[in-house]
C-alpha cells in the first residue's frame, strides 16, 4: 500500500476510534463487564494515537509503498545525502516538484513527529508526576499516620472528614481517616479495605496512567476527558466487584452510601469535581446487579480491541 | 516530630532525646533522624553555641491538612492520580443514596456497628 492508502486507512481509525469512544462513553453495557470495557478503552486510546500519528506520516510521504516507519527513517537518509527532490518513492519524481507541495508534506512529516513526541512526552511527565507526589505521600504518611486494629493493615491518619485511599506503587499503602473510623461499622471498614486493595492488586493506577497522560496532552479535548471519567469510574467498579468476593455487598453499599452522604471537605474554587453521579452509580448497580455479558461477547471484546491496535502497527510497521 | 510539635520553643538534641522517654534511643540515633529531617525539609534548625536547636517547619495541622487534600485532588493539581473510595456527592445523588441507606437497612440486620 502506498503511503497515501495508509494515511487513508489510519485517518478511518483514528476518526472510528474517536466515535467509537463517544460511543463506548455513552453506552450502558460497561457496568455489567468492567474488565472487557477498560481493555477496549485502552486498545481505543492507543489505536487513536498510532492511527493519528499515522495519518500525518503517511500524507508526508504519499508515494511510499514500504512501512510508514522505514519510510521516515529513509527520510533522514535521503535529507543526509542532499536528495531531497530527485528521489523517486521520497519526496517526488525526478524533475521539479511544486515548491507547496513540498510545503505541506513537510509540515505533515513535521506534525507527525511532533505528535508522537507529545504524546510520549506526556505520558513520561504523567508518570513521573505520580511517583513524586507519591514519594511526598509516602514521606508525609511516615511523620503523621499511625497503625490502628480497626483496619488492619492500613495507615490511619488525624484528619476529621471521612476519606479513604491508597497509594500504589512498590511500597503501596492504604490510608483512611480518623472520620472514616467514627463513620462507619467494623464490616463496612472491611469492605472498604478489600475495594482498596483490589486497586492496589491490579494495579488500577497504571490503567489509569495513559488517560491521565491524555488529558494532559489535550486538556480542552471533551473526549479525553470523558474517556478518563469513564475509565475512572470503570476501575472503580471493578474494584467494588472484587471487593465482592470477601465481604457482602451490603456492606459496601453501606460504606459508599455513608461516605457519599458525609459532610464535604471544603473545595478551593476552580477545582473540577470528578464524575457526577458516580457513587449514586455504582450504589445502584451494586443494589440491582446486572448479569454479566456472556463470555462470547466478552471474547468478541476482546478480540475487537485486538484488531482495534494491530491495524495501525501493521501499517505503521511492516 | 512529636516531641517537636509537641513545644513552643526550639530544641536541642539533648533536649528532644530527655523528651523521648519511651523509647531508649541513643542520643547519635536522635541526632540522626533530626538531622534527617531538616536535610528533608520537616524541621528547621539554628546554631546556638555547638549545639543545633530544632523547631518543626510547619504544624503538625499544616501537613496533614496537605496529605489530605493532596490525596483527595482537592487543590487543584491532578498529578496524585490516587483512587480514593468515594467523593462526597450533594443534591439529587445524595437522596438518591439516601434511599437506598434506607432500603439496606430496612431489609433485615443491621450492620454490627462498633
Amino acid at each position: 500500500m502506498t503511503g497515501l492508502e495508509d494515511a487513508a486507512l489510519l485517518a478511518v481509525v483514528a476518526i472510528g476510534s474517536a466515535f467509537g469512544a463517544s460511543a463506548l462513553a455513552q453506552a450502558s453495557w460497561p457496568r455489567r463487564s468492567p474488565a472487557a470495557a477498560i481493555l477496549l478503552w485502552q486498545a481505543l486510546g492507543l489505536a487513536a494515537g498510532l492511527a493519528s500519528v499515522g495519518t500525518l506520516l503517511g500524507l508526508a510521504l504519499p508515494d511510499s509503498t514500504i512501512g510508514l516507519v522505514r519510510s521516515v527513517l529513509h527520510v533522514g537518509t535521503m535529507l543526509r545525502a542532499g536528495g531531497l527532490f530527485r528521489v523517486r518513492d521520497g519526496f517526488g519524481a525526478v524533475g521539479a516538484m511544486p515548491i507547496i507541495v513540498v510545503g505541506m508534506r513537510l509540515a505533515c512529516l513535521a506534525a507527525g513527529l511532533a505528535l508522537l513526541a507529545s504524546l510520549c512526552w506526556v505520558l513520561v511527565a504523567a508518570s513521573a508526576s505520580a511517583l513524586a507526589a507519591r514519594r511526598r505521600q509516602r514521606a508525609l504518611l511516615t511523620l503523621l499516620a499511625h497503625g490502628d486494629p480497626k483496619v488492619p493493615g492500613a495507615l490511619v491518619v488525624d484528619y476529621p472528614t471521612a476519606a479513604a485511599y491508597c497509594l500504589p506503587g512498590l511500597h503501596s499503602q492504604i490510608v483512611v481517616s480518623v472520620g472514616t473510623l467514627e463513620l462507619l461499622g467494623r464490616g463496612e471498614l472491611a469492605a472498604v479495605l478489600a475495594h482498596e486493595r483490589a486497586h492496589l492488586r491490579e494495579r488500577h493506577d497504571l490503567v489509569l496512567l495513559p488517560f491521565t497522560a491524555l488529558r494532559r496532552a489535550f486538556p480542552k479535548s471533551v473526549t479525553c476527558t470523558d474517556a478518563y471519567s469513564a475509565v475512572a469510574l470503570l476501575i472503580e467498579m471493578l474494584a467494588d466487584d472484587r471487593a465482592l468476593r470477601a465481604r457482602p455487598a451490603r456492606e459496601l453499599v453501606s460504606a459508599l452510601v455513608r461516605f457519599g452522604t458525609a459532610s464535604p471537605c471544603p473545595a478551593p474554587a476552580g477545582t473540577l469535581s470528578a464524575g457526577q453521579g458516580d457513587v449514586a452509580a455504582r450504589v445502584t448497580r451494586l443494589l440491582q446487579p446486572v448479569r454479566p455479558l456472556p463470555p462470547a461477547v466478552v471474547l468478541a471484546i476482546c478480540l475487537a480491541a485486538a484488531l482495534l491496535v494491530t491495524v495501525p502497527i501493521t501499517v505503521l510497521f511492516v | 516530630m512529636d516531641v517537636l510539635w509537641e513545644t513552643d520553643t526550639s530544641l536541642t538534641v539533648r533536649e528532644v532525646s530527655a523528651r523521648l522517654t519511651q523509647r531508649n534511643l541513643a542520643h547519635t540515633t536522635v541526632m540522626t533522624v533530626l538531622d534527617r529531617l531538616a536535610k528533608k525539609g520537616f524541621a528547621r534548625r539554628e546554631r546556638d553555641g555547638r549545639a543545633w536547636r530544632y523547631r518543626p517547619a510547619a504544624t503538625r495541622e499544616t501537613y496533614v491538612t496537605e496529605l489530605m487534600l493532596t490525596a483527595l485532588e482537592q487543590t487543584g493539581d491532578r498529578t496524585a492520580a490516587l483512587t480514593r473510595f468515594a467523593q462526597s456527592v450533594s443534591g439529587v445523588e445524595a437522596d438518591v443514596l439516601r434511599d437506598a441507606l434506607e432500603v439496606i437497612e430496612g431489609s433485615g440486620e443491621k450492620d454490627d456497628g462498633t
